[in-house]
């Protein structure tokens, strides 16, 4: 008997009203995986990364986690069961400095008056970014001091410290420039290195190529395929994106 | 590109300086009218701390993205429950009472903001109108007086030693309120709540519950004023606490608090509310008509809040 996939999203159906965003999707995403979802706009990406977060119930479909069907009332129940999420917006409370961010909603306390551990966050927070190589000058500075690229690194950093199985990253670089960009790639690297799956969203073909092991195309929310990376090129990626064939 | 504050924020120690310089520039200008005596000072601490009690719960509020206009009128219903309760039950029953009607009209603000959604500055709008309006009512625009004695020792003319029994209110509000805003999760959920709803709620943090539990602290500390009002003047009307809402949001905002959530500071606020304080009795002193002060306390309001909350130029508000 073969192991059940890490994640196993089933049959996967999402209506908003009379839209229908995405139409019985089925994939599988394992440890040390790197898949990436492509797709025009509006294919459902986005609804896939959340619905498997937690912030959309699907219609129909189940999501299994090792086997086991999972039902995410929020995103809180996701991150319960070790599937942390890289928002778009970043979801960081940029007027705090990083090691809350770090420790965001899940602070860590000492002692029977549970006062909070600022000193114990503080190095949790050091050694993990020195750990996945994000450059910032010291974990007490504010969030809203950083460059998009360092606020990036931290929300990514976070994930990869409390994911026990997958990481869903939207459009984890679209702001971000050329040089932060690779530092960003290379932390998603070594986030698969320590063996967390990663479903990542991305409209850059190029960096899909980079740094992705399998491809899940959609269009108008039907998977139209999964191709191995080193098996497919640029042009039938593209040709299944744009519905030439 | 490093910035030297907080997003909004004054640098952290401005005020404590306008602070020092506001104190100076009375004890000099108003050296031969007693502004440096026991007496004075003492007095400038008793009429604070209605003021202090308020704005520690008020930098809980604006950290965590909320207000509250209720404020005020809160004062006076308190006040007059706690007073009109002691005609003809006990001290603990009247007090009980007050508080009761605190928390109990924060808890309303609460629910409606929680449970609705509706934005807090328009809900605390409305429940100001009611609240300031009940206040009238129930004692038909009437005074009560407060005869209780010991009521009256432990919630505002008493002493212990030399220092007036406010102080210890005042100290007291301060020190936990510093401790659970500085030092506990519910604290840093405050923050973070202001900061980024949406980022908070993802975290997990019950945002609800957090909103919620800072206008019924608000609701509180407004009933705590108003009894320590009435304490003091041993009486309790309408009219307290009229001016109480715009110097304790100013104290609270001078002291480092964000008007808009993310940032706070408890032991700022304590100083903005000495600033505020400080003003009035500076002013009293300098013999000023009531109307005069009014102008005077803008103007010394508008050069202490340039002096603590002025941004460099280029940095965004």
């Amino acid at each position: 008997m073969t192991m059940p996939p890490l994640v196993r999203i089933e049959r996967l159906h999402k209506e908003f009203g009379a839209v229908v965003a995405l139409v019985e999707v089925t994939l599988d995403v394992n440890p040390g995986d790197i898949v990436a979802l492509v797709g025009d706009n509006g294919a459902g990406k986005s609804t896939i990364v959340k619905c498997i977060a937690g912030v959309y119930p699907p219609t129909s479909g189940q999501i299994l986690l090792q086997g086991m069907p999972v039902d995410f009332g929020s995103p809180f129940d996701a991150r319960n069961r070790g599937i942390e999420t890289v928002f778009q917006d970043l979801a960081l409370a940029t007027a705090q400095p990083v090691y809350m961010n770090m420790f965001l909603g899940r602070e860590l306390v000492k002692g029977p008056l549970r006062r909070l551990d600022r000193k114990a966050m503080v190095a949790e927070t050091q050694s993990l970014l020195d750990e996945l190589d994000v450059r910032i000058d010291s974990p007490r500075q504010m969030t809203h001091d950083l460059s998009g690229g360092q606020r990036q690194g931290v929300a990514i950093a976070r994930a990869a410290h409390w994911a026990r199985w997958l990481v869903l990253m939207d459009e984890p670089t679209a702001a971000l420039g050329i040089d932060e960009t690779r530092r960003v790639e290379e932390l998603i690297r070594r986030m698969r290195d320590r063996g967390l799956a990663i479903l990542i969203v991305s409209h850059s073909l190029d960096q899909v190529f980079r740094l992705s092991d399998r491809i899940c195309v959609l269009r108008r929310g039907k998977q139209v395929g999964v191709r191995r990376t080193s098996e497919t090129t640029g042009d039938e990626i593209v040709a299944m994106i744009t519905g030439l064939r | 590109m490093r910035t030297a504050s907080g997003a909004g924020a004054p640098r952290g120690y401005v005020v404590y300086v306008a602070f020092l310089m506001i104190f100076v520039f009375f004890a000099v200008t108003l050296r031969d009218d007693g502004f440096l005596s026991d007496t004075n000072l003492l007095n400038i601490v008793r009429q604070t701390t209605p003021v202090t009690v308020m704005a520690v719960a008020v930098v809980f509020v604006l950290s965590a993205g909320e207000i509250d206009l209720s404020l005020g009128s809160v004062v006076a219903l308190s006040g007059l429950v706690t007073a009109d309760v002691m005609q003809d039950h006990n001290a603990m029953l009247a007090v009980a009472a007050g508080l009761g009607v605190g928390a109990g009209i924060g808890a309303v603000n609460g629910a409606l903001v929680t449970l609705l959604r509706l934005p807090s500055f328009l809900v605390t709008l409305a429940t100001m109108g009611i609240v300031a309006g009940l206040a009238r009512t129930i004692t038909n625009l009437e005074s009560v007086a407060v005869e209780n004695q010991r009521f009256v020792k432990i919630f505002g003319s008493g002493d212990v030693g030399p220092i007036p029994s406010l102080a210890f209110w005042a100290i007291g509000a301060v020190a936990v309120g510093q401790c659970v805003f500085a030092h506990t999760r519910f604290g840093a959920h405050v923050v973070a709540t202001g900061d980024n709803l949406g980022a908070a709620r993802v975290a997990g943090i019950r945002v609800d519950r957090v909103k919620f539990a800072v206008l019924v602290l608000s609701g509180a500390s407004a009933a705590v004023a108003g009894i320590l009002y009435t304490g003091r003047l041993q009486a309790a009307t309408y009219t307290v606490g009229d001016q109480a809402l715009l110097t304790v949001i100013a104290a609270v905002v001078i002291g480092g608090t964000r008007l808009f959530g993310g940032k706070g500071s408890v032991i700022g606020a304590l100083f903005g509310s000495l600033i505020m304080g400080v003003l009035t009795n500076g002013l009293i002193l300098w013999g000023l008509s009531a109307s005069e002060q009014m102008i005077w306390q803008g103007i010394l309001l508008l050069l202490a809040i340039s002096l603590t909350l002025r941004k460099p130029k280029g940095e965004q508000p």
